[in-house]
């Protein structure tokens, strides 16, 4: 904005060439992030792991839950041959002779569809609550306040324990749409239900903690955009607050949220690893990144490339998420030096 | 006071038959404060304001940073409540509309921001900045809206192919005449101009304020124009009222105001005005001290602190608003004693 404001009329006049295309917001805010090259980079890392659990079932050598309890089966190096089929294990094989590679890439299909559910779930809520607090004020702010006071001052872990381990004996108390269910059956590659619902009540898990952070923030971000004129302007032409909150808050209040949403992933990610890590996850047979790590625990001394590859993957994704939200930061940020 | 309709005549010589009346107008912020946010004092921004404004004239109201000429302007289009008082737009009371009613009284009344930077949404292309009043008002076929929309651009003095475009890419006399024709696309009679140029550059500014003239003139508009910078008033004004701290203190027309200025404040203002010529001398009024707070105003006339000519009744009583010559009103107790004595030595 500062900028175009220093340039001289003939240069402001020149620039407005009628056959020039006109850049909306996005398209510079798209050009600026594709000069991050971190970003791009990690966006690059971020879509092979995706390919790969997109075709999960077609490359993967095994079935995801086989097994060879064959003491020679049992913690093969990568790159070894299967004793029975002769088949080849990329990745080796765990304690129970199941194929390390084929679960992988099972997990992160699991792993990051949960991560990106529970995220968009939470930032959803977070979106609407902080948007109706910030915009209207008064009352319904101090509720949405008091609420997301009370949800971001549990303690995380203890409750945490307590959800789960309820909830995952009978995932059914907390009614979920079928429609979800069955998007996450789906998605995931799951053959029985019950494993989605045991999934969804994790995702409902995750994304309950994770909106308070997006409430704040976009209450802030309307607290400021509800104050600018062309806001006061759009209610002088006779627009109703939704039509407001639509076409005007929402659109200059969002980009922090979009920041905000990729580290969210990072995080919904590493949370989801954490608890499964802990046994109050998601639960074995069902892979992710996170309980095949901790079922490398036992045996990590005698072989110890068992723990690098489940986190590789883990580490590869959150540090890229991460990598992106900096370069949409940069990119959205209308400060930015280099316009 | 009647004249030959028999409708009350205000003060300034206008009637009830004039386009917007506003009477007795009052705006107090309240301020919060303390552990149950009660109000522990309020900002007195506007204080008891009446005027009436003509059809298609240009009233002018001027006065310093934080006199609540702004609020005046915000106020009467319902852009935040009054406190109290009465605003009546061609008969209708405003400040009672309701619904759909008010959205009809949206239309007839419309506001040119200060900041055109502040005053166009930055992710929305302008065609459809310009176009918001006509959809919010029932037109929703966009081929219509376009039509209409480029129009009103070609009448502000930019390029149909401007619509397709994002503020960022203009320059601030453009932006601002982006939000006029934002303000003009639903036709009003009435337009707040809240400040329209004071953050333009001074060639842009002659080209903006031409602009306000013609399209004035073409569309038979009424304007409110609020603004600091006396020259820029002088310009495009009819009539010239002067707000100091929450009151509208001297109003009349816009000759009689620079060249026979009553109220002791309007004189100091005129004197400020910087002239083109270094020879000229002129005398000086300077002001002491800063404006009071309007939180807790002065007792009486509120000019009595910085006033040079403030006599003992002005600290205790708030002089009225009086006609002291026709179509001229003033509130100061002084100049209304200096007028006496000048009709008494006339009459001699």
């Amino acid at each position: 904005m500062a900028l175009t404001a220093n340039i001289p009329p003939k240069r402001a006049e020149k620039a407005l060439k009628p056959l020039a295309r006109s850049d909306s917001q996005w398209s510079l805010v798209m050009r600026r992030f594709r000069r991050h090259k971190l970003a791009m980079i990690s966006l690059g890392v971020l879509l092979v792991i995706l390919a790969t659990s997109l075709v999960a079932k077609q490359i993967a050598p095994f079935a995801r839950d086989y097994l060879n309890v064959d003491p020679a089966a049992k913690f093969l190096l990568p790159f070894s041959r299967d004793p029975v089929s002769g088949d080849m294990h990329w990745l080796g094989t765990n304690h129970i002779g199941q194929d390390l590679f084929t679960r992988l890439i099972y997990a992160s299909r699991i792993s990051l569809t949960t991560a990106f559910l529970a995220t968009t779930i939470g930032t959803f809520i977070g979106v609407v609550l902080g948007t109706l607090a910030g915009f209207f004020r008064g009352f319904i702010d101090s509720v949405v306040q008091r609420v997301i006071d009370f949800f971001s001052n549990l303690p995380n872990l203890p409750i945490l324990l307590i959800l789960a381990g309820v909830l995952s004996s009978d995932p059914k108390i907390i009614p979920m749409p079928d429609w979800l269910i069955k998007l996450i059956q789906n998605i995931m590659l799951f053959e029985q239900e019950r494993e989605a619902r045991v999934v969804a009540v994790i995702i409902f898990i995750l994304s309950l903690l994770g909106w308070t952070g997006v409430a704040r923030l976009m209450r802030a971000q309307v607290l400021q955009v509800r104050e600018r004129e062309f806001v006061e302007g759009a209610r002088a032409l006779g627009a109703n607050s939704l039509s407001i909150i639509f076409r005007h808050v929402v659109p200059n209040a969002f980009p922090p949220v979009i920041v905000a949403y990729t580290l969210g992933l990072a995080g919904s990610l590493t949370a989801e690893t954490g608890l499964s890590f802990l046994g109050i996850g998601i639960q074995n047979p069902i892979p992710t990144w996170g309980n095949m790590l901790a079922f490398t625990q036992s045996y990590m001394w005698a072989h110890p490339w068992l723990p690098l590859i489940p986190s590789f993957p883990m580490f590869l994704c959150s540090v890229a998420f991460n990598f992106i939200g900096d370069g949409l930061r940069d990119a959205l940020d209308p400060r930015q030096a280099k316009g | 006071m009647t004249n030959q309709s028999g409708k009350p005549t205000a003060l300034d010589g206008t009637t009830a038959a004039d386009l917007l009346q506003v009477d007795n107008l009052v705006k107090h912020f309240p301020i919060r404060g303390g552990l149950l946010q009660r109000t522990v004092a309020t900002v007195k921004a506007v204080d008891g304001v009446s005027f009436s404004v003509k059809k298609g004239e240009t009233l002018g109201l001027v006065g310093e940073s934080g006199c609540g000429k702004t609020t005046v302007g915000r106020t009467l289009l319902r852009l935040v409540p009054a406190t109290s008082g009465k605003v009546n737009f061609e008969g209708r009371d405003v400040f009672g509309l309701r619904g759909a009613d008010l959205k009809a009284m949206r239309r007839d009344m419309q506001i040119i921001f200060q900041d055109p930077y502040s005053s166009l949404d930055p992710r929305m292309p302008i065609g459809e900045s310009v176009g918001e009043g006509l959809l919010v008002h029932g037109l929703r076929d966009s081929k219509k809206r376009n039509d209409m929309v480029i129009e009103m651009l070609r009448k502000v003095g930019l390029e149909d192919y401007h619509a397709r475009r994002y503020p960022h890419e203009f320059s601030g006399g453009q932006r601002q005449r982006i939000g006029i024709a934002r303000a003009l696309a639903l036709r009003p009679k009435f337009i707040v101009c809240d400040e329209p140029v004071s953050a333009l550059d001074v060639s842009i500014q002659s080209q903006v304020l031409n602009l306000l003239k013609d399209l004035q003139r073409e569309f038979g508009l009424t304007y409110l124009f609020i603004a600091h910078n006396l020259s820029v008033v002088e310009h495009i004004s009819d009539r010239v009222g002067v707000m100091y701290l929450g009151k509208m203190v001297e109003l009349t027309d816009r000759e009689s105001l620079f060249a026979d200025p009553l109220h002791p404040y309007t004189k100091a203002l005129l004197s400020a005005i910087p002239m083109p010529d270094p020879t000229v001398k002129r005398e000086r009024m300077i002001l002491q001290g800063d404006v009071p707070s309007p939180v807790n105003p002065p007792s009486g006339c509120r000019f009595h602190t910085r006033c040079p000519f403030a006599i003992e009744k002005c600290k205790t009583d708030d002089p009225p608003l009086e006609a002291l010559k026709p179509g001229h009103i003033v509130a100061c107790w002084v100049a209304k004693d200096n007028v006496a004595k000048a009709k008494q030595a006339a009459a001699a």
